[in-house]
């Protein structure tokens, strides 16, 4: 994010200059749908009324996206019970859909179109796409085997929750690792940290995890999520309960699967999704 | 290895209601195939919930470390090497702890099976020396021989060290000793070609200290990467030089103390062999030392103990 100098010999020093990021146009090609529908939910953190935070908002309106639809969802993925599915089309500029050996772009944006005008990709859709894309956008869906309910979380009282029985059987097995938080499209944590090479230094923002000890570790020593139970509790709670509380508008997770299927310990969010809904 | 699981619940039962133990640690059944999930049970009824297959690789001794309570442990060879070691460590006390061995016929590699199998895994079994694998459209059988984790393939300690009652007989483990191929193929390298071969292969590296968290020797109240004053180690996955730092240092802190028992691997999300510099410290201390960690709770570990012939040369 910005970068100084700590030599005594220029006027410069210790003034601390934002690194002037030139945010060239860019495009991610091919990210799944549950992907893209993730960054609605991480622009809640950066760019709200009060806040707006240049380095993401800069780099996110820099960016289009073009996305690939699911027509084989894992075992795992639960998105459309997550605020999405394999053709869902929140955040996308263009959508594009496997019709054989080629793909069908649905264009959805003004940048979509822009970017499909940049790639040559002008041939006209078969006749028929606007109906067999609705087919295999069903049959995609009807593959979806798992799904969570969080209905009866939105209504349950937080601190009967946060105190529940459950919390330490459910977090033994964790090790607290980052995994799951580092391959999660919706955690937003962040950790700012200043580097220094000789004299030239850059802050800098990296992603962290609650579930680390130090995350939460005061300046004064105390750690208010000292154990492990505590940090797991925090992840599914801000997930599934804070943020529905704080933002009303459904939870923090896009039904990816990434977080259960590297997990190396099976912890699940399904079933602690389960165990907080009953 | 499925066998097992009836003398496991049995026996877990048997001392739960006798009031041996507090609390058992073992495995339960997992929400995936090949995730078989640490677990504890508290009760006796809740026996009937332990089970034991190919897929319990997870070191579970590192569960143990600070814990007060008298334990029944499910133990492997490499399981009940790290028990030895927390032993000698002062990290748990063997009185506190009932440990039902489980001679080990080796763990399987999930990841090894999800790249000879194109679908998406639904079902594996384990029938035998043969793996049944099925997906959602086809089913293969595997033998189990080519899908083992790699610790698994040159480790000599199948049988636990140390255990209260056993949960199958005792097996016969391998006639030929380890002979590090693998560490001798990475000392011949030259010292350029192994930095780029070390750069590349930790470049994927997202500092999720996976590899850290499932070790059983990792119980440091704050590791060195944690520390923030001072900061030791930058944290930034950009910046090679502290990734290098932490997974070097680490394996240095495991130096005589590893027992190879590959959690390290299993938990990591990148398939980073992290192994590499583990194996390199404990080929070391069996060529020098002839020390092999883990094996007996009357031994002080490799580098609290100087004795006079130890290799010394390495001091100029």
């Amino acid at each position: 994010m910005f970068s100084y100098t700590t030599d005594t010999n220029s006027e410069d020093c210790n003034i601390i200059k934002p690194i002037n990021k030139k945010n060239v146009k860019q495009a991610i090609l091919g990210i799944r749908p549950c992907d893209s529908a993730s960054f609605g939910i991480v622009e809640k953190n950066f760019d709200t009324e009060e806040y707006k935070d240049p380095f993401w908002i800069n780099s996110y309106k820099a960016t289009t996206f073009i996305g690939l639809a699911c027509d084989n969802p894992d075992s795992t993925c639960f998105c459309t019970t997550a605020n999405s599915g394999p053709f869902d089309e929140k955040g996308l500029d263009i959508l594009l859909i496997t019709s054989g050996d080629s793909f069908i772009g649905k264009i959805l944006t003004e940048k979509g179109e822009e970017a499909a005008k940049i790639a040559g990709w002008t041939t006209e859709a078969p006749a028929n796409s606007v109906s067999a894309i609705e087919k295999q956008k069903k049959e995609a869906e009807s593959k979806i085997s798992s799904s969570i309910s969080t209905d009866k979380i939105k209504n349950k009282d937080t601190l009967e929750l946060y105190n529940a029985s459950f919390w330490e059987e459910e977090a033994f097995a964790c090790i607290n690792c980052g995994t799951c938080a580092y391959v999660c499209p919706t955690c937003w944590c962040f950790d700012i940290q200043d580097e220094i090479s000789d004299k030239k230094g850059i802050r800098m923002r990296n992603w962290d995890s609650c579930m680390f000890p130090l995350f939460t570790l005061h300046g004064s020593g105390h750690n208010p999520r000292d154990l492990k139970y505590q940090r797991v509790r925090q992840r599914f709670m801000h997930k599934l309960k804070y943020y529905q509380d704080k933002y009303k508008s459904g939870i923090q997770c896009v039904g990816c699967g990434r977080c259960i299927r590297l997990c190396p310990v099976n912890i699940d969010i399904r079933s602690i999704c389960d165990i907080m809904n009953s | 290895m499925v066998e097992y699981i009836s003398k496991i619940q049995k026996i877990s039962k048997k001392i739960l209601q006798d009031g041996k133990v507090d609390i058992i640690i073992g495995f339960s059944s997992g929400s995936l195939p090949m995730a078989s999930r640490p677990s504890f049970i508290k009760s006796p009824e809740d026996a009937d919930k332990l089970i034991f297959d190919g897929n319990c690789g997870i070191n579970l001794a590192n569960y143990l470390a600070g814990r007060k309570e008298k334990i029944g442990i499910i133990a492997k060879g490499c399981d009940s090497r790290n028990i030895a070691q927390l032993i000698v460590e002062n990290k748990i006390k063997r009185e506190q702890l009932f440990i039902i061995g489980v001679p080990c016929f080796k763990m399987i590699d999930k990841r090894k099976i999800s790249l000879l199998f194109e679908d998406e895994i639904t079902q594996v079994t384990e029938v035998g020396d043969k793996v049944i694998v099925k997906g959602k459209a086809k089913e293969k059988t595997f033998n189990r021989e080519d899908l083992l984790q790699a610790n698994c393939i040159t480790c000599t300690h199948h049988n636990p060290v140390i255990y209260d009652e056993l949960a199958g007989e005792l097996i016969k483990e391998p006639d030929q000793k380890d002979g590090y191929e693998d560490v001798k193929k990475i000392e011949a390298m030259s010292s350029d070609k192994r930095w780029s071969h070390f750069s590349e292969m930790l470049s994927a590296c997202i500092r999720c200290y996976a590899c850290r968290d499932a070790c059983p020797l990792c119980y440091c109240p704050t590791c060195f990467v944690d520390e923030a004053a001072p900061q030791w180690v930058g944290k930034s996955a950009d910046n090679q030089i502290d990734v290098k730092t932490f997974h070097i240092l680490r394996a240095f802190h495991c130096a005589g103390r590893c027992t190879d028992c590959g959690a390290c691997e299993r938990a990591c999300p990148m398939s980073i062999k992290v192994r590499e510099f583990t194996r390199k410290l404990n080929s070391d201390a069996m060529r020098h030392y002839e020390w092999e960690a883990g094996l007996t709770t009357d031994k002080r570990p490799l580098l609290d103990n100087f004795r006079v012939n130890d290799y010394q040369d390495f001091i100029k």
